[in-house]
């Protein structure tokens, strides 16, 4: 932002831009240069500020109405559902939202591993979104336990219990995150606390994530650096904005297919019997987009271990960018990466698969090999990559099609345009 | 553009099939029947959801309680749709306890609308006691609460038969093709002629099963219906605007050579 020599034109505007320069600002998010050929998946960033917002406002709807406390919780929710103004549409909304909130983060996340965007110079970025990532999940578990059904109090008693697997302080520390001796109120109490704190949390670190993207700029599908503004940038508005609302339009058309026609579909049937301590769920299942982790965590025999595995498998994401050694950011100039890429997605939705099924027999072997896998992608197959794979030609900007590409990057001259995949 | 509804579909297809085989397991393939309320432009039968009502009353009501429904519900729009009349007289008929008055005694008085379905046991260890140590479900939420939905309950009502040879039942304990474990402790409830429906039904065991069946579905989503009728004004709402929304991203993306 530093670069900008903006200047109101009205006295006013001036004399408030010269003490807070958020005219600065607005005109920098307006004419924000960007690469032109940006395709749709990279309309999930707006998405996912849009569905971050919608969480936001429904659920303070929600708070307005629903009562933390371990004897009223589910019924406080059935009086949402019953008896306030549009209650269903709010909480139908608000838990469906968190559904299609993972749903666009994955989808995200994943672009972003095809393209290479958390590689130099955008690991900040790429660190920030982990971060951000950890806190949904930490929001959505808590929130799923706020209606004090089956799933929730059973699912809540499996998380909690995971960090009695810390030798020597273990259990202590369970006990001292109960606020007692098993999940009960004090614990329901607290959870509500957080889920009501984090967003805010998230939303702070969007602000960074957002801050942190406007100083290299985006990536884009060919991965090259480009030269900001130029031929190969449009400014955000209008071109930008209009594209991003009409992915975010479409994204809403299936998010009120859910909310509308199946909303309870993503959701566990048990969540509508009431908690109850005495009666154990045949199996307890988080929600299907933490169901990748259960698996690893399920997939290791030691209960340590596996919570070890389990936390790996999220933070070996941070240290990505230095795990991938290759120099190339797009998968569409790495042809040997692309099929891995892709092995790692049928990887991970097998992982979410066996997740929803018990950890026995075949069920449990598929697990440890696509847990095993899962490691293997990251640990060995990435950095090995990078150094014997044999990329193909660069392009040297967006909008000519002359191959060469940036000094550091390109591998060999060729004729092969590519252009049709751009 | 193609692309794009090509994998909201897929995702869509996906999402939808996952749920499914996740809610599907073991059990035998359950009943079904042309459900009024089903689809997205699914509505309650009222005639039907007035003699599930009257199912609720005389088969399960003394035992199983429905404490989120208030005796307003029935004459609201989108459920039975008694008169207010007729919804008043039937809380009239159910006595519950109030108070404590001025005399600081508790006293009962006829329910009104505004109160919730009496329950039939004052507390969960009177409902265990009286039912052979098996707590009857509330029904309020039921048809949410088991996989399966409507299909489920549907299924288990009409899913009493002779238990196969190997499989022996202690006392209290009954076959049920549909329950999960196959194990109930809920006699057989429904037989023909059980009721005398006041609107001229045939009150065979299917049709009866199918009435409170829809009946628990509404005290389970009271809101079907204005849900129903929302989601599809809001899904056309949706569609129009993203096609203005589209012609205008063609419009301005024309003054660069990139397709969109």
């Amino acid at each position: 932002m530093s670069d900008h020599n903006y200047t109101p034109s009205s006295k006013f505007g001036k004399w408030f831009n010269d003490r807070l320069p958020l005219l600065t600002l607005a005109n920098h998010l307006t004419d924000y240069p960007t690469p032109k050929n940006l395709n749709y998946w990279w309309t999930f960033g707006g998405i996912l500020t849009f569905c971050l917002i919608t969480q936001i406002i429904t659920g303070l709807v929600l708070a307005m109405h629903y009562i933390a406390h371990a004897d009223l919780a589910f019924s406080s929710v059935e009086h949402i559902m019953r008896d306030v103004n549009y209650g269903w549409l709010i909480r139908y909304i608000h838990a469906n939202g968190a559904s299609m909130f993972f749903l666009a983060v994955y989808i995200h996340i994943f672009r972003s591993l095809f393209y290479g965007s958390y590689k130099a110079p955008r690991e900040i970025i790429w660190i920030l979104g982990i971060m951000i990532y950890l806190l949904m999940m930490a929001a959505a578990f808590m929130g799923y336990v706020l209606p004090w059904g089956q799933m929730s109090f059973w699912g809540a008693t499996v998380i909690t219990n995971l960090f009695s697997a810390i030798p020597l302080v273990g259990e202590s520390i369970t006990t001292w995150l109960w606020g007692g001796y098993s999940v009960d109120n004090p614990t329901l109490t607290r959870f509500f606390t957080l889920h009501y704190l984090i967003p805010f949390l998230i939303l702070g670190l969007v602000v960074l994530h957002i801050w942190a993207l406007h100083v290299p700029g985006n990536n884009n599908p060919v991965g090259i650096d480009i030269q900001k503004p130029s031929k190969d940038t449009v400014p955000f508005h209008p071109y930008i904005v209009i594209k991003d609302l009409f992915a975010l339009l479409l994204f809403m058309i299936v998010f009120a297919f859910f909310v509308f026609y199946s909303p309870n579909i993503l959701g566990h049937a048990d969540n509508y019997i009431e908690a109850n301590p005495l009666v154990t769920p045949a199996h307890i299942v988080p929600e299907w987009y933490l169901l990748p982790f259960y698996a690893i965590l399920r997939s290791i025999p030691d209960k340590l271990l596996g919570v070890v595995a389990m936390l790996s498998a999220i933070f070996i994401l941070a240290a990505l960018p230095w795990l991938d050694t290759s120099k190339v950011r797009s998968a569409v100039f790495r042809p040997l990466y692309k099929q891995f890429y892709w092995i790692l997605v049928i990887d991970v939705l097998i992982l979410g698969y066996v997740g929803a099924m018990p950890a026995e027999g075949l069920y449990l072997l598929i697990a440890r090999v696509a847990t095993a896998y899962y490691f293997l992608h990251f640990l060995l197959i990435l950095p090995i990559l990078g150094k014997i794979e044999k990329t193909t030609p660069l392009p040297l900007s967006i909008t000519s099609p002359v191959l060469g590409g940036s000094a550091d990057l390109a591998m060999a001259k060729s004729t092969d345009v590519r252009k049709e995949k751009l | 553009m193609q692309r794009i509804f090509k994998i909201l579909f897929f995702l869509l297809i996906l999402n939808t099939n996952f749920a499914n085989s996740i809610s599907a397991e073991n059990t035998s393939k359950l009943l079904t029947t042309d459900w009024s309320f089903k689809g997205p432009f699914g509505k309650f039968d009222r005639a039907s959801l007035q003699r599930g009502y009257q199912v609720y009353n005389e088969v399960c009501a003394s035992c199983h309680s429905l404490k989120y429904v208030s005796y307003r519900n029935l004459s609201e729009k989108g459920g039975p749709e008694f008169s207010v009349k007729e919804a008043k007289a039937i809380a009239a008929s159910f006595e519950i306890t109030d108070g404590p008055n001025q005399d600081g005694e508790m006293f009962t008085r006829p329910a009104k609308l505004s109160d919730k379905f009496v329950m039939p046991y004052s507390n969960e260890e009177e409902a265990k006691s009286a039912n052979g140590g098996a707590y009857p479900p509330d029904m309020s939420v039921l048809v949410k609460a088991r996989a399966g939905g409507a299909d489920y309950i549907y299924s288990v009502l009409l899913g009493y038969v002779d238990p196969p040879e190997n499989i022996k039942l202690d006392d209290g304990v009954y076959y049920n093709k549909y329950m999960y474990g196959n194990k109930i402790k809920m006699p057989k409830q429904l037989s023909d002629g059980l009721v005398e429906y006041s609107d001229g039904t045939n009150a065979t065991e299917e049709q009866m099963a199918k009435d409170v069946t829809s009946f628990l579905m509404w005290t389970a989503e009271p809101h079907l219906e204005q849900r129903h009728k929302t989601g599809f004004r809001a899904i056309v709402y949706l569609i129009i605007l993203t096609l203005l929304v589209y012609f205008s991203m063609k419009k301005i993306w024309s003054r660069v050579e990139t397709n969109v």
